[in-house]
């Protein structure tokens, strides 16, 4: 039964494949700044959904994988992310059980930790604070959890994974 | 707990020391198909653009870089009897002087980095031969200089970066200062100009060369604003790029060739070319 689950892996691996792409595809000059955290949400929903499988190692991998995509400080996404990681699973039962509309807050929370330690990390090594349009991510990543968790979850469902 | 700790030490070692460089450019040779294909939706609709594009536009364009190739002819024919001459007196004062620029053209790839900082990717790397600290240009101004280079892949860091500071000159009257880029696209800032500096609004900044990684003479950026407060020290000071940051495609990476200090030249390439029109004179109060 569990090798029959785990061989599932691939699916959880692709969305967040699919998460770099969006973090990754150009977007105009405008915009740049209004791009969620796309990996950062697929990782919650996945932390959420399958907490005996998706953890803090995987997290801190993700992350590091996407420091190098995007040529931020070595280790910068990947504290981010284990953290996020870290509260999601901390945090999975009592979320679960929330009506979607107050997922969303817990989401947003999760998202300003993330966004809290990125700025900590990328001003202790000495990079001037952004402007502040910086924090308006994790409310587009708060507005956005509903579509993604349904979607996600559908998707999980469709292959079984559990 | 542990993760926390050990990306608290990668952070630590990737700033500190350049022991992790090997590590990510591994990393990002396994990761360079993501970054291809992420780039591909803007290739492709580049690539069907250039496709469908009229005959009656070719001709244009055509007929266009004909004037162009012609009047650019035309000016070389002087620039080469002044470089000789510029080679003679130097060689007359003893000073050393500079054989050309070895020019590379590199490609931008449509990947976005972080949206914070003022870094590009191009699609050039350790095969070509670039090193860290390279200058790289466009075909109008100085664009940044290369950081983190992958085998197959080089990250650029722009001058606008707030971390990027450039020695430059003022054209018209040699005044040298520090070009702090300002994390905007397209804006410099010379923020250590006294109150009764000669500068003006219009003045063109070159790069001075004194830093030892930019050839000197290459246009940075133009004056923009001048502000002058009695009642402090430094005159603020605005540029902007003369190379258009948000725009450009294409690069020119560049090696440097003196007779005295031979640098290392990768092979040649077919996509590389030999300037000697992209050297400039010194300026006249040499």
């Amino acid at each position: 039964m569990i090798a029959h689950a785990s061989g599932r892996n691939y699916v959880i691996y692709l969305t967040l494949l699919m998460g770099y792409f969006l973090t990754l595809i150009p977007l105009p000059e405008w915009a740049q700044t209004f791009r969620p955290q796309w990996v950062a949400l697929i990782l919650i929903y996945w932390c959420m959904a399958l907490p005996e499988r998706v953890g803090v190692g995987l997290g801190f991998i993700v992350g590091l994988l996407l420091d190098v995509l995007t040529g931020t400080l070595l280790g910068q996404h990947a504290l981010g992310l284990s953290v996020v990681a870290f509260v999601t699973i901390k945090l999975h039962l009592r979320v679960r059980v929330m009506p979607l509309r107050q997922q969303v807050f817990t989401i947003f929370i999760i998202l300003l930790v993330e966004r809290l330690l990125a700025l900590w990390s990328t001003g202790a090594a000495g990079y001037p604070t952004p402007s502040l349009w910086y924090w308006v991510t994790p409310v587009i990543g708060m507005l956005l959890w509903p579509w993604i968790y349904i979607l996600l979850r559908d998707t999980r469902r469709r292959f079984h994974v559990s | 707990m542990v993760a926390g700790l050990l990306s608290i030490s990668l952070m630590v070692l990737d700033h500190r020391f350049n022991t992790l460089e090997s590590l990510r450019s591994t990393l990002s040779v396994v990761l360079y198909p993501i970054q291809y294909l992420a780039s591909l939706p803007t290739l492709l609709s580049e690539s069907a653009s250039e496709a469908i594009t009229s005959r009656d536009q070719l001709e244009e364009e055509r007929d266009k870089l004909h004037t162009d190739n012609l009047q650019l002819l035309a000016r070389l024919q002087k620039f080469e009897a002044l470089e000789a001459e510029n080679m003679r007196l130097r060689a007359l004062l003893d000073s050393s002087f500079k054989v050309g620029d070895r020019v590379l053209i590199a490609e931008l790839m449509a990947v976005e980095q972080d949206p914070f900082r003022q870094v590009v990717l191009i699609n050039k790397g350790k095969t070509s031969g670039l090193f860290e600290g390279q200058p790289v240009l466009d075909a109008n101004a100085v664009v940044g200089q290369v950081t983190h280079i992958n085998p197959i892949t080089a990250s650029v860091l722009l001058i606008t970066d707030a971390t990027h500071a450039l020695p430059v000159q003022i054209n018209r009257n040699g005044l040298r200062t520090i070009a702090l880029g300002t994390g905007l696209i397209n804006q410099l800032e010379l923020p250590h100009l006294p109150n009764n500096a000669d500068i003006e609004v219009g003045d063109l900044l070159v790069t001075s060369g004194l830093g030892g990684r930019f050839p000197p003479g290459y246009p940075v950026a133009q004056v923009v604003a001048v502000e002058r407060e009695p009642g402090r020290p430094f005159a603020s000071v605005i540029a902007e790029t003369t190379a258009h940051l948000d725009r450009v495609r294409e690069v020119l990476l560049v090696w440097t060739l003196t007779p005295d200090r031979p640098q290392a030249v990768p092979a040649a390439e077919e996509t590389e070319v030999t300037h000697s029109d992209v050297q400039r004179a010194p300026e006249a109060n040499e």
